[in-house]
């Protein structure tokens, strides 16, 4: 019976194989396990297309741009030399969900990839708060073609060379270009006008009658301070330039809009690395056991299938000399495995911190972490003492008034608190960027902008990228573009200006 | 639920516009770097393409970043001894443990950005403006050749020709045509043949009808070929005249004892040049190389740029040997012929004049261009006073001096800089 199960026992794949695969991937993911994802577009491709894929940031259609060109010649040359394999697949956060797989991978690499792009990653883009929130799979292939249609008109009808240097302009502020909360959508002139006549008449009706008997003080002179523009500090400066820039034609407002769009786009998946890779891994692992379990996979497929699983979550120590930060799906991987075992097979320890979720059903658990969380808070949430004690995790504190480093926590008891958060601050997009935000316009003057930098525990901006991004900046708002920093305790200081002002220095 | 699509055969060099525009960004860098790889080239080491430096720094793309400074915890695994409350010292360099997390964008650090251009990438820049100085295809052969190319597709031709795939689509799409109004009635006929017999009593005579008229219809489709010579399509060629597109460069060489090994690598160089910019212009390309001391002789590349003898000089005796292996193997009707010279202009004095005649006479009236280079760092001798003359009288004679290897870019470039009529 089992025997008759089996799908293939040769390595060289064919399509016939691998929908075979894919339908038994499926049905065990959505009958077992309840993974709901969108419908899937699966393409094979060859490695030189990957190259293609890889080095337009995984978008399928891009619009021309040169820096995409030089991350092709990069790529081109790692793979050449043999530094860098390419990754297995990519896949796209679109409806139907397109997965790209090569064809030189092997039969078990497919159904791997199949069971990894288009079963986890698929599931995680359908589920998480964050894709929720802010993009929209079904319209973002569309999006992408009028984008590269876009450009390449105005490259038509403006030229190659200014298209070029603006796109860079706006890709130097792309990480600016983002809203990080749901604005609510703007009032129209009637409702604020309702809005104000409720709110007067509910004041007036607190209003003690006596009160209306005091004489009225003469009117004072009110002294006109000048109200800064705008009123509160703006985060998205892409959108504000979009917006309030005075000299852009509507060409280039469009391409400022056209990037941010696509900052925006990939926003979440900046956020969601270790959960993202994390979720996929753990599926991919689990499904294909599952299919060995059934008698879908014989024994020669399970063994290709734990090499490179483990060497995908494989974690170098510190001290190795490739060792180059932690492994997102080494983390992410062990996190959700433990997640699972801290249901099924809680400790006592696992019973004290997690008291919610010990013991429950591990899908209802995972699926909700999965749903609710990005990769800062999912950490700060579940990341157990066991296993920072298997990763044997240990902080370091780098304070540039100190000579030393110094161990600040490690697994122990004492630690596991420090260590979980400063993890998650790690993660943090908030605290890992500079908080670069729109401070004032001089509108009544000379049009300059002026940024505010919140400095985050005293670390300054890098500064010679600094300068040229101030020089992009300068590009697109078209008059004096300030950058000040605050410290922590709230002084001001000029970081640069551009064009640099001679007076002053 | 899910769907395959085989994109292999989909056009591969969706990037390579990305690539062209990175390349034509940063032409300033790069075409310094093609310049500097020029150096140490054997003449015929060109089917490849080059590997260019540029500094990383020149074509990062700048974001907001913080520096180094500040305070920051980062966490990392695999703790073996450390206990809270240790104290380490930084690490030489300030990376390592402090900067954790953030790897740098390009992964490459400060190095150079090295990337391959491929042969024609490279060659573009190289000569980019530059052209063949008085290029006139006189005399395009009585014996025209022809080239075939593919132009379509055509309704007639030879049974070897016939493209499978275009005349099975046209098939499949004309028996669907033809079938159809038929199929569309067959389908309705069986339809209600079904809807009939399904309903009690049966309609016998309406069955009757119906079947026959299915049959009727089944034969109809079947009655439609499969392929019919109307569908045949042949691959269509054409022949286009060519122009002859073939040339000689003649490289003269001077190996007498005043050559020394420095000179005859400046002389190599020059050949390189020359001989890369020429295969760019013509299809095929032959060189002959010739060296001389006081006797003249044709020799491979091996033995021209390597071989050890010297004598005295005698330029006229390789001059002598070049007009005749123009009238033996080259005749002007379908070749283009170069000649480039490369001498210390040390030559036996009374021989220089016998060099201007021939090169009037045997020579001149027959070649492109002829390049003299005088590799030098000395007045001039009795071979550049006659050649003077030769330049007087024949504007496709060009001569220059070269003192070290900076010289050879910059006066190549002058030889054969387009020249804005």
């Amino acid at each position: 019976m089992s025997l008759s199960r089996l799908i293939a026992d040769s390595s060289e794949w064919t399509f016939p194989m691998l929908e075979r695969y894919n339908e038994v991937i499926g049905q065990i993911a959505s009958n077992d396990f309840g993974l709901d994802t969108y419908p899937n577009q699966i393409e094979i491709i060859t490695a030189e297309q990957m190259m293609d894929a890889y080095s337009s940031v995984g978008m399928p259609l891009g619009y021309k741009h040169w820096s995409y060109g030089k991350q092709f010649v990069l790529t081109e040359k790692n793979y050449r030399r043999g530094q860098m394999g390419l990754a297995y697949e990519i896949v796209i956060n679109s409806d139907p969900c397109i997965a790209y797989l090569m064809e030189e991978n092997t039969a078990m690499m497919q159904a791997l990839v199949i069971a990894h792009a288009a079963y986890g990653h698929n599931s995680f883009f359908k589920g998480n708060y964050l894709f929720r929130t802010w993009t929209s799979a079904d319209a973002i292939i569309d999006y992408l073609l009028f984008a590269r249609n876009y450009v390449a008109e105005c490259e038509e009808r403006h030229g190659v060379e200014a298209v070029e240097v603006f796109l860079d302009s706006c890709h130097a502020l792309m990480n600016y270009g983002v809203d990080r909360y749901k604005h609510p959508a703007p009032l129209s002139l009637h409702e604020e006008k309702q809005r104000q006549h409720d709110r007067e008449e509910y004041l007036q009706s607190q209003v003690n009658d006596l009160w209306r008997t005091i004489p009225a003080k003469p009117a004072e002179t009110v002294i006109e301070t000048e109200r800064r523009y705008p009123a509160e500090p703006q985060e998205n400066l892409l959108y504000f330039i979009e917006k309030n820039a005075p000299l852009l034609e509507p060409w280039q407002r469009e391409l400022v809009r056209i990037v941010r769009k696509i900052a925006q786009y990939f926003y979440p998946q900046r956020q969601t690395q270790v959960m993202n890779e994390g979720w996929a891994t753990f599926w991919h692992y689990t499904l294909m056991n599952r299919l060995y379990d059934e008698g879908y996979a014989n024994d020669g497929f399970m063994m290709e299938f734990l090499q490179s699983h483990t060497s995908v979550v494989h974690q170098l120590s510190f001290d190795h000399p490739y060792y180059s930060g932690i492994n997102p799906y080494a983390l992410g991987f062990s996190m959700m495995s433990d997640i699972q075992r801290i249901c099924q097979a809680p400790t006592n320890e696992d019973r004290y911190w997690f008291p919610d979720i010990a013991g429950q059903d591990w899908l209802k658990v995972l699926d909700f972490a999965m749903r609710n969380f990005k990769d800062e808070s999912f950490i700060a949430q579940f990341l157990s003492p066991k296993l920072m004690r298997d990763l044997k995790l240990f902080a370091v504190l780098d304070d540039d008034t100190q000579d030393e480093l110094e161990i600040t926590a490690i697994h122990d008891e004492d630690g596991y608190r420090r260590l979980r958060l400063a993890l998650a601050d790690q993660y943090n997009l908030g605290s890992r960027e500079p908080n670069i935000q729109v401070w004032n316009v001089a509108h009544r003057q000379d049009r300059s902008l002026t940024l505010r930098h919140t400095r985050y525990h005293r670390r300054p901006l890098h500064p010679e990228t600094t300068d040229e991004v101030l020089k992009h900046l300068y590009r697109l708002w078209g008059f004096t573009v300030r950058l000040e920093a605050v410290d922590e305790d709230g002084r001001v200081s000029l970081v640069g200006e551009c064009p640099a002002n001679r007076e002053r220095l | 639920m899910a769907t395959f699509i085989d994109r292999r055969l989909d056009g591969k060099n969706k990037s390579a516009v990305n690539r062209q525009r990175f390349i034509r960004r940063f032409k300033g860098q790069i075409k310094k770097a093609v310049a500097e790889a020029m150096n140490g080239r054997s003449i015929t080491d060109i089917d490849n393409g080059e590997k260019i430096n540029i500094p990383a720094r020149d074509l990062s793309e700048p974001v907001f970043g913080h520096g180094p400074g500040g305070r920051r915890e980062a966490i990392h695994p695999g703790n073996k001894e450390f206990t809270a409350g240790d104290r380490v010292a930084r690490p030489p360099g300030g990376g390592g443990a402090g900067g954790g997390g953030q790897a740098s964008n390009s992964g490459e650090g400060e190095d150079d950005f090295v990337f391959e251009l491929s042969r024609d990438e490279f060659l573009e820049l190289f000569f980019e403006d530059l052209e063949l100085p008085h290029l006139v295809r006189t005399q395009l052969a009585k014996t025209t050749e022809f080239k075939s190319v593919r132009a379509g597709f055509t309704s007639a031709g030879n049974p070897a020709n016939i493209d499978v795939v275009r005349s099975m689509r046209g098939a499949l799409a004309r028996r669907m045509a033809m079938a159809a109004p038929y199929s569309r009635r067959l389908r309705k006929a069986e339809e209600e043949l079904q809807r009939l017999l399904d309903t009690s009593p049966v309609d016998e005579m309406r069955v009757q009808e119906l079947s026959e008229e299915v049959e009727h219809l089944r034969a109809r489709v079947r009655a439609v070929p499969f392929i019919d010579t109307f569908d045949l399509r042949y691959v269509n060629r054409v022949k286009q005249p060519q122009p002859t597109t073939q040339a000689v460069m003649f490289c003269i060489m001077d190996v007498s004892g005043s050559m020394d090994r420095a000179r005859k690598d400046l002389a190599k160089r020059f050949f390189t040049l020359l001989y890369l910019f020429l295969k760019r212009n013509y299809e095929k390309i032959e060189v002959v190389f010739i060296r001389h001391h006081t006797v003249a002789k044709e020799v491979d590349e091996q033995e021209f740029f390597y071989s050890r003898e010297t004598g005295g000089t005698v330029v006229s005796s390789a001059l002598q040997l070049s007009a005749d292996i123009m009238r033996e193997r080259y005749p002007v009707s379908s070749w283009n012929l170069y000649v480039a010279q490369a001498s210390d202009g040390d030559n036996w004095h009374h021989d220089s004049p016998a060099c201007r005649d021939l090169l009037m006479q045997r020579i001149m009236p027959y070649v492109r261009y002829y390049a003299y280079i005088e590799i030098t760092p000395d007045r001039h001798q009795s071979l550049w006073e006659a050649y003077e003359d030769v330049k007087a009288q024949h504007r496709h004679f060009a001569m220059r001096q070269i003192d070290g290897p900076a010289d050879i870019y910059p006066v190549f470039r002058d030889l054969f800089k387009r020249r804005v009529s």
